[in-house]
């Protein structure tokens, strides 16, 4: 029996390296992105249990939220303009 | 070409086998601490009384360091121009700008109406009580940016009006620097937050100006994030 | 135990991050692999600031003011790592900026057809 704080860290720190996995491997750039902010969502969870709500809460929001946006607007003027983001 | 890259995937391996080596020894040997080393320990201790805020962690941010958050808020503003001025030039080629956006759904709309208001407010929450609960000024910036990003979708082609995010910008940030100067003036030093009475411990008008200071690095975060995001977005050169 | 095992999840999501960013061609993939190390560099330093046993450095009523310096984590990481989040954006939006720049100049995101400062 582990303690529960124990087993969430190691459990989304897995999840957090699976993703990170899918990010380097996939083909296809858009699938690379979202991946990259499921790598900073479990981080951020990770945060949580390591007692540090403040740094938690900024990553959730910038950290997965707004980088993916980013990304996605860069993708989006790309494809507009004719190139294959591949 | 294979050879090429696979020639390069294998340096690769190797630089970062030998940099995991260094990271394996990090990792084995290191056992936390059993108390807080001096500075945390004074900032734990002398918090309560010298600033009146609850959350530590605010109290570095906006007092102890304030003047590396007004270097990092001024970092963030340069990053906001560089990205405008570095998009701005480009200009995009005919017939290919701007045909791109289909016009969003009738939900988008709607549901933006309604939430709009709801996430402003739950941004200005957030910073408002940055020092007395987790969160603060970037964490409530980036909130306030989630809902002018949100505006930016259901409505691609209107610009919200730059003029106005610039002048939060700047008039935040002049704050800013006058809420500095003022500290210097009449408490002990630059960003000192006793130019306000500390009020009671808890109370949300209380530790003197972090609320205001928080409250003003909220907004010109906001302000610069959506920039940001709009210089990204917008494809019609206007 | 705990604060180990977070610092490898960190070390490991920085090697990987920098496996991607320099084996990729893809520019935007590069990028990608730049904030999965970015990441990881916070979550080893959140990892360092972690005493077992101990609370987040918030003094509300679950942690008396009184005996504040034996209750709490060390804050100070957790204020560098706030810090090192905001500029993560800043600096991956200016790295977006750069490739969009790059690809209206060739029309193309392979790294490998930018050959002026290859030697």
């Amino acid at each position: 029996m582990i303690a529960l704080p124990l087993a969430a860290v190691i459990g989304f720190g897995l999840a957090a390296i699976a993703a990170a996995f899918v990010a380097l491997v996939t083909r296809t750039t858009p699938v690379a992105v979202i991946a990259a902010g499921l790598v900073s969502l479990f981080a951020s969870v990770i945060f949580l249990v390591l007692a540090a709500p403040d740094v938690a809460m900024t990553e959730a929001a910038i950290g997965s939220g707004l980088t993916t946006f980013l990304f996605f607007y860069v993708m989006g003027r790309i494809r507009r303009e004719g190139g294959n983001d591949q | 070409m294979t050879s090429n890259f696979t020639s390069r995937a294998a340096v690769a391996l190797v630089l970062l086998l030998l940099l995991g080596t260094a990271f394996w020894s990090l990792t084995t040997g290191y056992s936390a601490d059993a108390a807080l080393n001096r500075t945390a320990e004074y900032y734990a201790v002398n918090t309560p009384a010298e600033t009146g805020a609850q959350n530590v962690v605010t109290a570095i941010i906006v007092t102890y360091r304030g003047l590396d958050t007004l270097g990092e808020v001024t970092v963030l503003f340069l990053t906001a121009a560089i990205v405008a001025l570095v998009l701005g030039q480009s200009k995009a080629p005919r017939g290919a700008s701007g045909s791109g956006f289909l016009p969003s759904g009738e939900l988008l709309q709607t549901g933006t109406k309604m939430l709009l208001p709801l996430i402003l407010m739950f941004g200005a929450y957030i910073f408002v009580n940055g020092h007395l609960t987790p969160g603060g000024g970037f964490q409530g910036g980036a909130v306030l940016a989630s809902g002018m990003l949100l505006l930016l979708l259901a409505d691609p082609g209107k610009r919200f009006r730059k003029a106005v995010i610039h002048r939060v910008e700047s008039l935040s940030g002049l704050f800013y620097v006058l809420i500095g100067l003022a500290g210097m003036a009449w408490a002990g030093g630059f960003l000192d937050n006793r130019i306000l009475p500390l009020g009671q411990f808890g109370q949300i008008l209380s530790a003197g100006a972090i609320p205001l200071i928080y409250t003003l690095i909220g907004l010109k975060v906001g302000a610069e994030f959506s920039s940001i995001l709009e210089s990204l977005e917008e494809t019609e050169d206007a | 135990m705990l604060p180990q095992i977070a610092m490898a999840t960190g070390f490991v999501l920085i090697l990987m991050g920098l496996y991607g960013a320099l084996t990729h061609r893809n520019i935007l993939r590069m990028i990608v692999g730049f904030t999965i190390a970015d990441t990881g560099v916070n979550v080893v330093l959140v990892s360092v600031g972690y005493l077992p046993g101990r609370t987040a450095p918030i003094l509300d009523s679950a942690v008396p003011v009184a005996d504040a310096a034996t209750r709490i984590i060390d804050p100070v990481p957790q204020a560098l790592v706030l810090t090192a989040i905001v500029i993560g954006l800043g600096v991956t939006a200016l790295m977006l900026a750069y490739a969009y720049r790059l690809f209206r100049a060739r029309h193309s995101l392979d790294i490998s057809n930018f050959t002026e400062l290859k030697w």
